[in-house]
């Protein structure tokens, strides 16, 4: 089945689900399916019934932090009377999100990969996902990885602690803005 | 004694020695390493054990399992932070005399992986280091060849006098800190009283 | 999954130890958090980490090219398959081919390197029931012929930094093909020696047969990939399905298990020794000669187009993915490792409950698990 037959199926069983098509600009034309986190669950219940891709290979986190777009645009304003064009540079914020990227395939009938992705809201404060190890168990060790690097949270998952870093640990290393803990041997080489 | 007067003694089957040298000989003939491999170093460690490079007639007969019968502690692979309090753990656990080889590039300074915010950058920040061996991993016969040079550091040991060794000192500690999980790495970082940064003694 | 849970009133006598991280037979820094009613598991909880490296984060900080030499200290037995992965991913990424004869000489190292796996897996698993090293001592001198091979070929013995993207670092010469011929022919009867001693030894049959089954579905759903998942009776093996490389070129059979014991994984290995010899036969005649690079390939300054690629092999320890997601820049933006040895960790517990906790060892070793992988 293509992605966008798989898309179909998805918007057209699933009430209120919502797939976005995510094309790949590289050669490999691996394209994903975006799922809204609300039905999440149900869409991989039904990959994996309905559709036979039985095995989830990879569960991987993303950190897109957030990104500042600066434009120069071209307004009229009045400046004395006078009607000038005045060039004005604007700053937007556009929010970044956390994602998890999930690749399936079918061991039954030899297909695959589909990738699925889902997004959360923010970085910042609302960092839920559903869970899916209830779907496919391979997802669980894979899961607690992105907690414990990334701090996603997973709703559902069954024993949702950190896995290699130890329990105390309070930041989430793989993000991209982690500042580890000041080191005696750079700050030396740093003054120099 | 005089060496001449050694060899004709020696071949009337008389043989003169000092208590310190046949103490000595014994020791580092016997010395027992502790089953300890962490990453892809043990395996070469494992494979200087095997037939090939067989470290058993260097008086390595047996790897014990626990520290409490081991003399020897070979750190082979990369200490991790969450790893480093067990390894100081077992290093306290071993009876005195007891030694330490830093194998390979991770075990002596974090290796390749230095930058990573899990490695701790080196196993002499919190336990005396005897012998370092360079290389990633270091070839069987690099190992064997670090044995041996302890082998001639314990032979070279003098049982009296300023310059004897730390198991015979009453006043050193044979026992170092535990260190603890902090919320962002180990506290304290490193052990200031064992570990001399160089970087630092370069500056002055 | 299966829950063997003793009644309220025992809860309280159940001992818990702590299996690890300094233990003989755990195959590196690896720790079980086990309860034990007696001597029987009733609970197993695997605690990693402790050889978590930080290899992905390096590898985000660094080029493509510089993250070769980390990806041989991932399964640090196996360096020449983990190099192919990552080169496969990339090659993905960027859409370099590789020329013929480099595919041939990567399908060559693989098996090679597949052949010094499993026999050592057979060693590592033998010394855990307690034959005290002898027949890690056979498995070894074998991995010692084929180290000897990757050394003249790539200049180290463990760590070989031997694959590029788009074909091999160096050719190889008639010399060595000759040498690798004359291995392969000798290695058929080392089997049948190894084979003599072990299959049929009622110790090891008595030690493995019936105990730590794996069932089919819970296989498929665990993720469980590799020689773990075939003795379980699933036919799935990434050089038949995906056909990488040039393996479909090749004849060669997918042996499958029936019950997924402990026993059938240990015959899955040594059966696929033998199947690896007879790639190792067809490629050493049919290796044909030419360039070993693709021209189009830039080794520094590699900028792929922005995207992103997963691409996984067949190692001797399981399906070994890269995912790499690039901007344009030269280092990854996103680098993900697909660690087998870690998902096949999933099953642990199960397979576990119920058996003696000298059956754990037994158990684990034959999941066959490497801690550079699983921690990465």
């Amino acid at each position: 089945m293509t992605l966008e037959e798989i898309r179909g199926r998805l918007q057209g069983d699933i009430p209120g689900c919502q797939a976005e098509l995510v094309v790949n600009g590289s050669p490999s034309a691996q394209n994903s399916l975006l799922i809204d986190r609300q039905h999440g669950l149900e869409a991989a219940r039904l990959l994996r019934d309905r559709l036979h891709l039985d095995f989830c290979s990879n569960v991987t986190a993303v950190d897109w932090p957030d990104q500042d777009k600066t434009e120069k645009i071209k307004t009229k304003q009045t400046v004395d009377g006078v009607e000038k064009e005045v060039e004005e540079t604007r700053k937007t914020k556009i929010p970044g999100y956390l994602e998890v990227v999930y690749h399936l395939f079918s061991m039954t009938n030899k297909e695959g990969p589909v990738i699925v992705r889902m997004r959360t809201a923010n970085r910042t404060d609302d960092v839920t996902l559903p869970s899916l190890t209830p779907v496919w168990r391979s997802a669980e060790f894979q899961e607690r990885e992105a907690f414990d690097l990334y701090g996603v949270v997973f709703e559902g998952h069954p024993d949702l602690r950190r896995i290699l870093m130890w329990e105390g640990f309070t930041d989430h290393p793989m993000r991209k803005d982690y500042v580890p803990p000041p080191d005696d041997d750079l700050e030396i080489l740093r003054e120099r | 004694m005089d060496q001449d007067l050694k060899t004709e003694l020696s071949k009337h089957g008389i043989f003169a020695t000092s208590f310190e040298e046949l103490y000595n000989w014994g020791r580092k003939n016997s010395v027992w390493p502790l089953t300890f491999g962490l990453a892809c170093c043990a395996i070469e460690m494992i494979a200087t054990t095997m037939a090939r490079y067989d470290l058993a007639r260097f008086g390595a007969e047996v790897f014990r399992p626990s520290p409490r019968q081991a003399d020897l502690m070979i750190v082979s692979g990369t200490v991790t932070k969450k790893m480093a309090p067990q390894v100081v753990r077992l290093y306290n656990q071993m009876p005195e005399p007891k030694y330490v080889i830093a194998m390979g590039a991770c075990a002596i300074s974090g290796g390749p992986f230095r930058d990573g915010y899990n490695v701790l950058k080196g196993i002499d920040r919190f336990i005396p280091v005897d012998v370092h061996i360079p290389g990633c991993p270091p070839r069987p016969e690099a190992l064997i060849h670090a044995f041996m040079a302890l082998q001639d550091k314990i032979s070279a040991q003098h049982l009296t006098g300023e310059s004897r060794p730390r198991h015979l000192k009453q006043e050193l500690p044979s026992e170092f800190p535990v260190p603890e999980f902090g919320e962002h790495g180990l506290e304290p970082a490193q052990n200031d009283e064992i570990f001399h940064n160089p970087l630092k003694v370069l500056q002055g | 999954m299966t829950q063997v849970a003793p009644p309220e009133a025992q809860q309280d006598n159940l001992l818990e130890i702590s299996m690890g991280p300094q233990h003989p037979s755990t195959h590196g820094v690896f720790r079980m958090d086990v309860r034990l009613d007696g001597e029987r598991v009733m609970r197993l909880k695997p605690v990693f980490g402790y050889l978590h490296r930080n290899h992905e984060k390096i590898a985000e900080a660094a080029s493509y090219l510089s993250a070769i030499p980390y990806t041989d200290r991932l399964d640090y037995l196996c360096s020449m398959t983990n190099n192919w992965g990552y080169a496969l991913a990339v090659e993905k990424l960027t859409g370099l081919t590789v020329p013929e004869r480099a595919e041939y000489i990567r399908v060559i190292v693989a098996e090679l390197t597949r052949l010094q796996n499993h026999a050592g897996m057979v060693g590592f698993l033998l010394q855990d029931m307690g034959a005290s090293g002898t027949p890690l001592m056979y498995a070894f001198r074998e991995r010692e012929r084929v180290l000897d091979l990757f050394e003249s070929l790539s200049g180290a013995r463990m760590m070989c930094n031997y694959m590029r993207f788009g074909g091999v670092r160096v050719d190889c010469s008639a010399e060595w093909l000759s040498q690798t011929a004359k291995l392969v022919a000798g290695f058929n009867s080392f089997l049948d020696e190894f084979e003599q001693l072990l299959t049929g030894n009622e110790i090891l049959m008595a030690r493995t047969q019936g105990v730590g089954l794996l069932p089919r579905e819970l296989a498929i759903n665990a993720g469980v990939t590799g020689p773990g998942l075939r003795a379980s009776g699933v036919n799935y093996d990434l050089r038949k399905v995906d056909r990488y490389g040039v393996y479909d070129r090749f004849q060669f059979r997918v042996p499958l298990g029936e019950q997924g014991d402990v026993f059938d994984r240990y015959m899955m290995r040594v059966l696929e020794m033998r199947e690896s010899l007879k790639i190792l036969e067809q490629a050493l005649r049919d290796i044909p000669p030419g360039p070993i690079m693709d021209p189009k390939a830039r080794l520094r300054g590699l900028r792929p187009k922005a995207g992103e690629a997963y691409g996984r092999i067949e190692s001797p320890k399981g399906e070994l993915g890269f995912y790499l997601i690039s901007d344009g820049s030269p280092n990854p933006y996103r680098y993900r490792v697909r660690p087998p040895s870690l998902i096949n960790l999933t099953v642990l517990e199960d397979m576990c409950l119920g058996h003696n906790i000298a059956d754990v060892v037994v158990i684990l070793g034959s999941i066959d698990i490497v801690m550079g992988e699983v921690d990465r």
